[in-house]
């Protein structure tokens, strides 16, 4: 079997053609520009992950840009909004801090991505 | 003219390219810089960029647009650069006087010896004044509601449709989903998308959200609050195809339009611009006509990627830091021709022998396409590409021993297509 995917990882967006054997095992992927296309590749195929990047409201007004330090799988998207919209940063929140700590026991946290606007 | 205070460098804009300007033009030897910024912070436009996909080429890695400003900004601050914020440039004279006010100096002029535009761009509001029907609340560029989700908080509505599919759409269908909106679809008037393959893949694809090709809004319905949209598909001239009309109820319309650099300061000066990019017409140090005005970032043409933003900046702040110091290198001038395909290339003129990369985009979808630099007959470049397209910027470094070799004045980029 054949996949085509769109690589995301970085603005190069190369187009994948993975060849699959029955079992679902990656044969071959071509199309990449550089190594990151295949591991990409493996991932999406088995186990695909996102990226989450939003915004918690801090303790006595303003807002933090927030995001997984790593990615998560990509079926915990929304689950990780909601744990992200039912938190409140503190009112001292630096780039770089902890937000939520394992988030949906992942193992990747979510951290500061800005500094507070107001 | 009187003046008030003077600095040797005034840059116009805390954005990324301000920033990353001031920064080379500092580290080339430059003490006395001022950055003028009327927002209240550094940043521009990232600060509200909260996604990823930022850097990577700069930095090796992924972050969010804050991050990216943010390591800028810390710079700034480290080399004690000094920044006036809340402070709007009103006027900008030929003589390098610019003029600006904020709330405790009231209005001021400083005299530079050199200053770099770096006021980014602003969205293109034209995209709804094309399509009849009523002008309900409920319409807005996507930055716009970019700036109301990611800064203030607050969601400009809950069942959406987004006009455009430029990186700002696309990335808002995204942020608009995760926040509970339902976004029914994206239409673009092209056969194409304006934005990146990853965004459409990213922001769409994983959040089934459908990209409608050739398609516009024909009509907006609704008294006070938008009510709904009527879709419709365009033929091959982009006129709208009657029977393929749909409605479409939503309470939020988003224009993704494309962005138009923001030069009534430079047009004020009496600098030309060019009538593709809207920027001023510059030459291989991103100086403008008028000596000593340099340009950079998205206020000269419009950047997808920030990271180019920063490598263009830090050629105009050594450009003026240069200027400044009286240094220049041997004197050529060489004007640089499109022929369509390509669109425009930055910079238009090259006016001294040394290396320069030259940006340009094309107009439409290529494939298989060549990019030919011509001197008159003569063939001084030539390169096959697989793919181009509008939405990608591409860059070709000309080496000074090619420019020495250029015997007419004028060199050509074109595109064979079909090879
Ligand atoms: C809504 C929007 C979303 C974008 N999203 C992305 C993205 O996801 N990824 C990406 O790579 N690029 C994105 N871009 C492109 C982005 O603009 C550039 O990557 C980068 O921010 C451009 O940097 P800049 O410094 O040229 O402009 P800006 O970041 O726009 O900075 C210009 C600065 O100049 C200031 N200024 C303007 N006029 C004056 C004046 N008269 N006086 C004083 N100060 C002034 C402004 O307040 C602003 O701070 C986006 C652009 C827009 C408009």
């Amino acid at each position: 079997m054949q996949r085509n995917l769109t690589c995301i990882i970085c603005p190069r967006g190369c187009n994948l053609v993975i060849e699959l054997d029955d079992e679902g095992k990656i044969e071959s992927v071509s199309g990449n520009a550089c190594k990151r296309g295949i591991g990409y590749a493996e991932d999406e195929c088995t186990a695909p992950k996102r990226s989450v990047t939003s915004t918690v409201r801090c303790e006595g007004g303003g807002l933090i840009a927030v995001k997984t330090a790593s990615p998560i799988p990509k079926s915990l998207v929304f689950e990780c909004m909601k744990k992200i919209n039912g938190t409140h940063a503190k009112s001292d929140v630096k780039i770089g801090d902890v937000i939520i700590k394992n988030v949906l026991g992942t193992g990747v946290d979510i951290i500061a991505s800005g500094n507070k606007m107001l | 003219m009187n003046y008030d205070r003077k600095a040797d460098l005034v840059i116009i804009g805390g954005g990324p390219a301000g920033m990353a300007a001031a920064l080379a033009a500092r580290e080339a030897g430059i003490n006395d810089i001022l950055i003028l910024e009327r927002d209240n912070e550094l940043g521009g436009i990232l600060r509200q960029c909260i996604h990823g996909g930022f850097g990577l080429h700069t930095f090796g890695e992924e972050l969010t647009g804050p991050e990216y400003a943010y390591r800028y900004e810390k710079r700034v601050k480290e080399e004690n650069i000094p920044y006036m914020l809340n402070t709007m440039v009103t006027e900008l004279t030929p003589d390098r006087c610019v003029t600006a006010m904020n709330e405790k100096l009231g209005v001021f002029t400083v005299k530079a010896e050199a200053v770099i535009l770096a006021m980014g761009c602003r969205e293109r509001p034209k995209g709804a004044l094309g399509i009849s029907g009523t002008r309900p609340s409920g319409i807005y560029t996507a930055g716009t509601a970019q700036k109301f989700v990611n800064m203030k908080g607050y969601m400009p509505g809950r069942e959406v449709v987004i006009l455009g599919s430029g990186d700002i759409g696309l990335i808002m269908a995204r942020r608009m989903t995760l926040e509970g909106a339902k976004v029914h679809a994206v239409c673009e008037l092209m056969p194409y998308s304006g934005g990146l393959a990853r965004n459409i893949e990213q922001c769409l694809n994983d959040y089934g959200i459908p990209l409608k090709l050739s398609h516009t809004v024909a009509e907006i319905h609704g008294k006070e609050r938008l009510e709904g949209v009527t879709i419709v598909k365009v033929d091959e001239n982009r006129r709208p195809i009657p029977e393929t009309r749909e409605y479409v109820k939503c309470d939020t319309l988003l224009l993704s339009c494309g962005l138009i650099p923001e030069n009534e300061l430079t047009k004020g000066a009496g600098i030309s611009l060019d009538r593709v990019t809207g920027g001023a017409v510059v030459n291989g140090k991103r100086e403008t006509e008028c000596e000593g005005i340099f340009a950079c970032g998205n206020v000269l043409h419009v950047h997808d990627l920030v990271d180019f933003v920063s490598d263009e900046a830090v050629i105009a702040g050594r450009s003026a830091a240069e200027y400044i110091k009286g240094k220049s290198n041997e004197k050529i001038k060489i004007k640089l021709q499109t022929d369509g395909k390509i669109r425009y290339t930055v910079p238009q003129i090259i006016t001294e022998l040394s290396d320069t990369t030259v940006y340009f985009r094309v107009s439409d979808v290529y494939k298989n396409a060549e990019i030919l630099i011509e001197d008159g007959e003569e063939k001084l470049y030539s390169k096959k590409t697989l793919k181009l397209a509008p939405g990608e910027m591409e860059s070709i470094k000309l080496t000074a021993n090619m420019l020495s070799r250029v015997k007419s004045g004028e060199i050509k980029f074109s595109l064979k297509t079909g090879v």
